[in-house]
């Protein structure tokens, strides 16, 4: 079951309008291929709100408005109680075939938009959010946030003598939001674009909140040329650091098992953000994933 | 919203009198003025001998800047930033990254 949805998209099923478009994000920006190819999926119909963050940098300027459906920029700690305003200002408006969508950052949902995600999800508002993960607070210059990987260089995690980058695990939001009940859950990356359509669809058609983590490379901040963007998001499901999995009826499904893993070392090597890393240092992170995936395999359904 | 098969650039005409500043921090959606043609160091270039149309750069391209053209694609140059991902992509090599100014 990989992200299963009622109506099976496919690249040539998408509408020919594009959403997002004429962005001044960076070249070879994953999170602006996310937002645009999940609004392929939800349409013209589509509301959206962006707090801080790169999308509402790149997508907002005046007079030049990158989405063309409808969209506004909430607080950076508000998206998910902004798109629960947008879901009663339509129901209060009968439009029934909006389908509202927020688009936040990682640091916007794993550190300073929690909140109000765990109040939505509490409500069961029925709303998509998107967190395109590139694991940091890249808009003001890659600052370490909650989504941040172990041993990641950030300018406030940075690699010196007494510092080795950034030093906690990253927080696991999928099983945060598995946690508080939510209805749908899903992880996906931009390497895999069939699987994310998907899930946007399924996502967008649950009734109730739904929640997908797309795993959105930064060339700026990772360190990648601009032409990585999509192959080292596929890498990293390849090598096992990024799950592609889904939460739905209080059950964790497992989409990709690789199987055996590739190696991890020249995946994070050619990051510039993990080259310091040794070769203790990539052992610990496979260990990690070890564990990690032991549990999945030993719970997860396939 | 206007429907917008592929976008066009509409020219900015800067405000002169009072009236003529929106009101409050709303304005229209899926205005352009611009592309980002100019960011270009290089540009793809596509051989529809080798495209089978798979569309995997369509799906790739952060910029929609990939636009399907009956069964193959086009590249829409004004949105391009020659970020170079879709060559990355194409598994048939039909695509390749040429110096925008020789």
């Amino acid at each position: 079951m990989s992200g299963s949805s009622k109506t099976p998209i496919s690249p040539r099923s998408l509408p020919e309008e594009e959403f997002f478009i004429g962005h001044k994000a960076c070249a070879g920006c994953g999170g602006s291929l996310a937002v645009r190819l999940a609004l392929k999926v939800t349409g013209p119909r589509s509301l959206v709100a962006v707090p801080a963050g790169c999308m509402s940098a790149v997508g907002f300027l005046y007079p030049q408005m990158s989405f063309s459906c409808n969209a506004i920029i909430s607080t950076f700690a508000g998206t998910a109680s902004m798109l629960s305003g947008m879901a009663a200002g339509a129901r209060a408006l009968g439009w029934r075939d909006v389908k509202v969508v927020g688009f936040a950052g990682d640091g916007g949902t794993a550190d300073i938009g929690l909140q109000a995600l765990s109040g939505a999800i509490d409500r069961r508002e029925r709303i998509l959010y998107i967190c395109y993960d590139n694991e940091g607070y890249m808009n003001t210059g890659v600052q370490k946030s909650g989504l941040t990987p172990p041993g990641a260089r950030t300018t406030t995690t940075p690699v010196g003598s007494t510092m080795r980058g950034s030093s906690g695990p990253k927080k696991n939001m999928f099983e945060i939001v598995a946690a508080n009940g939510i209805a749908y859950a899903a992880t996906a990356s931009v390497g895999y674009p069939q699987d994310y359509l998907d899930k946007v669809a399924r996502a967008a058609s649950v009734d109730g909140t739904a929640y997908i983590q797309v795993l959105s490379p930064c060339p700026t901040g990772w360190g990648v040329p601009s032409h990585e963007t999509t192959r080292i998001a596929r890498e990293a499901v390849d090598c096992g650091l990024w799950v592609l999995g889904e939460y739905a009826d209080g059950k964790h499904i497992l989409n990709r098992d690789p199987g055996t893993f590739a190696p991890a070392a020249e995946h994070l090597r050619t990051q510039g953000r993990f080259k310091h890393l040794t070769d203790e240092d990539v052992a610990r992170v496979e260990r990690d994933r070890d564990e990690q995936w032991k549990k999945i395999r030993d719970h997860w359904l396939r | 919203m206007i429907p917008m098969p592929r976008p066009i650039f509409q020219k900015y005409v800067a405000p002169i009198r009072a009236e003529d500043y929106p009101i409050g921090t709303v304005a229209e959606s899926g205005v352009l003025l611009s592309g980002s043609a100019d960011w270009r160091r290089e540009r793809p270039v596509f051989n529809a001998d080798l495209c089978t149309g798979c569309l995997k750069c369509y799906l790739a391209c952060p910029d929609g800047a990939v636009v399907r053209e009956g069964k193959k694609v086009v590249l829409d140059e004004r949105f391009c930033k020659g970020c170079g991902i879709c060559a990355v992509e194409c598994r048939l090599k039909a695509i390749r990254m040429a110096a925008e100014r020789e």
